[in-house]
C-alpha cells in the first residue's frame, strides 16, 4: 500500500494540532500503518490539496476538499474517541 | 529562557466579564503585566478566537483554550481564568455553536510543535471529571497552583522547574 499522506492541521499549527499528530502517530504505530504525517495551519492546506489522502482538523472546514476531512476535537476532550479514530482508521484503510 | 512560568499571579478567580472577548482581554492583560507576553498578545489572542474559537465541552464544564502565535510570547506559561459567570465561547471546529465556558486555560506557548507533553497533560485536566470541577470551584489559588503542577507534572527545585518525564 503506497504510502499515505495525512494533514493535521489547526488554526496556528502549535497547539491542537500537535496533540491529534501524536495520536495519528500512535495509530500508526498500533496498526503498522506507514504514514507521511504533516502537521500544519489550516491555512496551509491548499498546498497539499494535490497529495494529501486525509485532513485531520480540531479547525473548521469552509472548502471542499478531494480527501475526507475529519474532526477531531474528542483527541482535545476525550468525548468520542473512539469513534474518531475509527474514522481515521476507516479512511486509511480504503 | 525556556522554563515554564505558573504561579498564583497566572490565576484569575470570580472573574467577571460580559463576552469571550472581555475575558480574552483581561487574561492577556494580566499575562501581559506578569511580563509573559507582548503587548501584541492581546489583540492577536483576541484575533485569533474570532477566527478559529477554542471552546470545548467536556464531560463536565465547558472549557476554553484560547492561543495565538509564539511570536508574541515572552515566557512559557498559562494563564488559568475561573469566570464568576459562564460566557459564551464558540466551539473549537463549530463556530455554528457556542458553549457557556465556565474555566479558561489561556496558552502562552513559545515553540512550535514541541509542547506535546506540557498539552498533553493539560488535556488530561480537561478528561479528569473532579479536577475541572476542583478548579472551578477553588478560592485558594495555592491550591490550584499546585492541584496543577502536579497533573501538569511540574516540579520546582529551588527555582528550577524541571519536567519529571519518566513518572509516565
Amino acid at each position: 500500500m503506497a504510502k499515505k499522506q495525512v494533514l493535521v492541521a489547526c488554526g496556528a499549527g502549535i497547539a491542537t494540532s500537535t496533540i491529534v499528530n501524536n495520536a495519528i502517530e500512535e495509530m500508526a504505530k498500533e496498526h503498522q500503518l506507514d504514514l507521511d504525517v504533516k502537521q500544519i495551519k489550516i491555512a496551509e492546506v491548499n498546498s497539499y490539496a494535490e497529495t494529501a489522502d486525509l485532513l485531520v482538523t480540531t479547525a473548521t472546514i469552509q472548502k471542499e476538499y478531494d480527501f475526507p476531512v475529519i474532526t477531531a476535537r474528542s483527541f482535545l476532550t476525550g468525548i468520542g474517541v473512539e469513534d474518531t479514530k475509527k474514522q481515521i482508521l476507516d479512511a486509511l484503510l480504503k | 529562557m525556556n522554563d515554564f512560568y505558573f504561579e498564583e499571579a497566572n490565576i484569575l478567580l470570580n472573574l467577571e466579564a460580559e463576552n469571550d472577548k472581555d475575558v480574552l482581554v483581561q487574561m492577556g492583560r494580566n499575562l501581559q503585566e506578569l511580563g509573559l507576553v507582548h503587548e501584541s498578545f492581546i489583540d492577536a489572542i483576541v484575533a485569533r478566537e474570532e477566527e478559529f474559537s477554542t471552546g470545548l465541552p467536556t464531560s463536565t464544564i465547558s472549557v476554553a483554550i484560547p492561543h495565538t502565535d509564539i511570536e508574541h510570547v515572552k515566557q512559557k506559561s498559562i494563564s488559568i481564568g475561573v469566570l464568576k459567570n459562564e460566557v459564551g465561547f464558540g466551539v473549537m471546529g463549530d463556530p455554528e455553536e457556542t458553549t457557556r465556558v465556565k474555566v479558561v486555560f489561556m496558552l502562552a506557548m513559545d515553540e512550535a510543535h514541541s509542547q506535546l507533553y506540557l498539552l498533553q497533560r493539560l488535556m488530561s485536566i480537561f478528561q479528569h471529571n473532579t479536577m475541572l470541577t476542583t478548579i472551578a470551584q477553588e478560592q485558594d489559588k495555592a491550591k490550584i497552583v499546585r492541584l496543577v503542577k502536579s497533573e501538569l507534572d511540574i516540579i520546582n527545585e529551588g527555582g528550577e522547574v524541571t519536567w519529571q518525564k519518566n513518572k509516565y
